[in-house]
C-alpha cells in the first residue's frame, strides 16, 4: 500500500478520511438511533422499524414522561441539575484553590503531599462506595441529598489540572504587583488568581459536571427514595420494568434522549475547554 | 512569609478535609470491616453478633469459585479491550494528525461525543441495539444471514467490550491527538526532508514521543476496567443472559453487600480489587520506567 500511497496522494487522502468517517459513523449511529427511537410509539419501537416515519409519536412520549408517577422524571432532572451543578461548582472551587496553592506557594512536604493527591487519582472509586455507604448509614445520612453530594466534591485529578492551569495562566509578577499594593494573600487569590484561572475553572467544572451527571454507582448504593434519584438511577429503574411492561421502552428511550441533550450542548459549545483539559492531562 | 504559609494552608484545607473524609477514611474503614464477620448467636434466635475473623473473609472470597471466575472474566475483558482501545485510539489520532486529514475539528468533536452520554444510558442504548426484535442492527444482520446472539456465553464479553469502546475511544483519541499536536513541528519537518514516509514518521517518531500519554491512558484504562460494573449489570437484566449477578468482582462485592448483607465479605472483595489496581499500576509504571532507561 505504501507504494500506491506515494504515487497516488488522492487515494491515500480518501483512505485516511474514509477511515475517520467510518469511525464517526460508528460513534454517531447509536445517537441517531436514540433520536429516531424517541419519536416512536411502543408498537413500532418494538418492531425494530426505527428508521421510518411509521408510528411517529414524539408528543405522546413527551406527555407520557411528564405524567408518569406525578412527573417524577422532571424531579429526577432537577436532582441531576442540583447534584451536578452544585457539586461541580463547589468541587471546582476547591480544586482551583488547592491547585493554586500547590503552584504558587512553597512549603515543607509540598511534593509529598502532591504525590498523595496523584495517588488518589489511581484509587478505584467504586471500591470506596460500599464503605462510604456503611459510614453514611452510621452517621444517618444514607438516602439523603448529602450522601450523593459530598463524595463528588473531591476530584484529585481536578487538583492536578488546576496546578497545571495555575502555572500556565498566572504569571508570578501579577501576584507580586498585588502584594506590593498591600493586598492580603487570600484576597490576591480571589481578586487576581481566580479570575485569571477562569478558563481552567470552566474546564474542571465541565469535566466534574459530566462525571456527576453520569454517576450511577454511588447513587445506586446510597439512595432508595425515588424522589432523590438522579436521572441515571431513575432511568435504570424504568429499564428494569421493561421486561414485564414493554410500554416502559418509549419512556426509557425518550427520557434518555432528554438526559443526554444538555451534555451534548455543553460539549459542542465549550470545545475549547474540554480540549484544554485533555491537553493539560496528556502533555505534562 | 508566615502569611504565605497560612494562605497555602487555608487554600488546601477544604480539599484535604474532604479527601480524608471520602477517600482515606473509607479505605481504612473497608480494611477494618474486612476483618470482621457476622455470626449467628446460639440457635439463630438471638440475632447476630460481630466477631473478629482475621483474614477469614479474604480466604472466603478467594476460596469462592464465583469470585475467582470474576477475575478470569476481567482478564478476558482486559485482553480484548485494552489492545483494541489503545490501538484504536492511537490509530485514529495518527490519522487525524496526518497532513491528509480534513475537517479535523469536526472529526474530533464527533468522535468525542459518546463521552457526553452517561455510561448507564450508553449501556441501555446498546442493550436495545442488541435485543432481537427491538434492534434494526440485529434484523439487518439476520437478513444478511448473520445470526449473532449478543447475550450468549460467547457473545456477552464482546458485547460489553463494544459498549466500553464506544464510550471511551474518542476520549482517549483526543488525549493522544493533543499530545501529537504538542510535538515540535521542526522535528517532523526534518524527517520529511530526510525522505521518511508519513507512515515511518508516525511509527518511528510520533509514537515514541507520546509514550507518556500512552502510558497514562493504559493506566487509567486498566483501573477503569477493574471496576467493570454498569455495562454487565445492564446486560444481566436482559433475559436469558450469560451474565450473572456476580459476573465481575465489583458485582460480586455489590451482591455480597446488598443481597446477602455480608459486609465483611464485600469489604474484603473491594480491598482485593483495590490491591489488584495498585499492583497493576505499579507494574505498568515500572515497565515503562525500565524502557526509559534503555532509550
Amino acid at each position: 500500500m505504501s507504494t500506491t500511497t506515494r504515487k497516488n496522494p488522492w487515494l491515500s487522502k480518501a483512505a485516511v478520511n474514509g477511515a475517520l468517517l467510518l469511525a464517526v459513523l460508528y460513534m454517531l449511529f447509536p445517537l441517531v438511533w436514540l433520536v429516531t427511537a424517541a419519536t416512536k410509539d411502543t408498537g413500532s419501537l418494538l418492531s425494530g422499524d426505527t428508521f421510518s416515519f411509521k408510528g411517529f409519536d414524539l408528543s405522546k412520549n413527551l406527555s407520557d414522561i411528564a405524567s408518569y408517577g406525578d412527573g417524577v422524571y422532571f424531579r429526577w432532572y432537577g436532582n441531576s441539575l442540583l447534584y451536578a451543578g452544585v457539586g461541580a461548582a463547589v468541587c471546582s472551587l476547591i480544586c482551583v484553590a488547592a491547585g493554586y496553592a500547590f503552584d504558587k506557594y512553597e512549603f515543607r512536604g509540598k511534593e509529598k503531599l502532591f504525590g498523595l493527591v496523584l495517588l488518589g487519582v489511581l484509587v478505584p472509586t467504586t471500591a470506596l462506595a460500599l464503605p462510604m455507604y456503611l459510614l453514611a448509614s452510621k452517621l444517618g445520612v444514607v438516602n439523603t441529598y448529602w450522601s450523593v453530594l459530598i463524595p463528588v466534591l473531591v476530584n484529585p485529578f481536578g487538583v492536578y489540572l488546576a496546578r497545571v492551569f495555575s502555572a500556565g495562566y498566572i504569571p508570578g509578577e501579577a501576584l507580586e504587583a498585588a502584594r506590593i499594593d498591600g493586598a492580603g494573600e487570600l484576597r490576591t487569590f480571589f481578586s487576581i488568581g481566580l479570575p485569571m484561572m477562569m478558563p481552567g475553572f470552566v474546564t474542571v467544572f465541565l469535566f466534574q459536571f459530566t462525571a456527576i451527571w453520569n454517576n450511577f454507582f454511588l447513587p445506586l448504593v446510597m439512595l432508595s427514595d425515588r424522589k432523590l434519584f438522579p436521572l441515571s438511577l431513575g432511568l435504570y429503574s424504568w429499564n428494569t420494568n421493561t421486561h414485564s411492561e414493554p410500554s416502559f421502552y418509549p419512556l426509557v428511550v425518550t427520557g434518555s434522549l432528554l438526559a443526554v441533550i444538555p451534555l451534548i450542548v455543553a460539549f459542542v459549545s465549550l470545545q475549547r475547554h474540554w480540549k484544554a483539559g485533555l491537553t493539560a492531562g496528556s502533555v505534562k | 512569609m508566615k502569611a504565605r504559609t497560612r494562605a497555602a494552608a487555608t487554600l488546601l484545607t477544604p480539599f484535604f478535609v474532604l479527601f480524608t473524609a471520602v477517600m482515606l477514611i473509607p479505605i481504612g474503614y473497608a480494611v477494618w470491616l474486612s476483618l470482621f464477620t457476622e455470626q449467628q448467636s446460639g440457635l439463630g434466635f438471638g440475632g447476630s453478633e460481630t466477631v473478629f475473623t482475621g483474614l477469614g473473609n479474604y480466604t472466603a472470597a478467594l476460596g469462592d469459585r464465583v469470585f475467582r471466575d470474576g477475575f478470569l472474566v476481567l482478564l478476558g475483558y482486559c485482553v480484548i479491550y485494552i489492545p483494541l482501545m489503545v490501538g484504536g485510539a492511537l490509530a485514529l489520532a495518527l490519522l487525524l494528525d496526518s497532513a491528509l486529514a480534513r475537517a479535523k475539528r469536526f472529526f474530533q468533536l464527533a468522535l468525542f461525543l459518546p463521552h457526553a452520554v452517561p455510561g448507564i444510558i450508553a449501556a441501555m442504548i446498546w442493550l436495545y441495539l442488541y435485543t432481537p426484535g427491538l434492534s434494526p442492527v440485529v434484523s439487518a444482520m439476520h437478513s444478511g444471514g448473520i445470526g449473532f446472539d449478543f447475550f450468549s456465553p460467547g457473545g456477552a464479553l464482546p458485547s460489553i467490550v463494544n459498549i466500553a469502546l464506544w464510550e471511551w475511544l474518542g476520549y482517549n483519541m483526543v488525549i493522544f491527538y493533543a499530545a501529537l499536536q504538542a510535538i515540535d513541528r521542526s522535528v517532523l519537518e526534518a524527517a520529511t526532508v530526510d525522505g521518511a514516509s508519513g507512515r515511518r514518521i508516525a511509527f518511528s517518531i510520533k509514537l515514541p514521543l507520546i509514550r507518556a500519554s500512552v502510558l497514562m491512558v493504559v493506566l487509567f484504562t486498566i483501573i477503569g476496567s477493574l471496576q467493570l460494573f454498569t455495562e454487565p449489570l445492564i446486560l444481566n437484566t436482559g433475559s436469558g443472559s450469560a451474565v450473572s449477578s456476580s459476573w465481575t468482582p465489583n458485582m460480586y462485592a455489590y451482591t455480597a453487600a446488598f443481597s446477602r448483607n455480608d459486609f465483611g465479605l464485600a469489604a474484603a472483595a473491594s480491598v482485593l480489587l483495590a490491591l489488584t489496581a495498585a499492583l497493576l499500576s505499579f507494574v505498568v509504571t515500572r515497565l515503562s520506567g525500565r524502557k526509559d532507561a534503555h532509550a
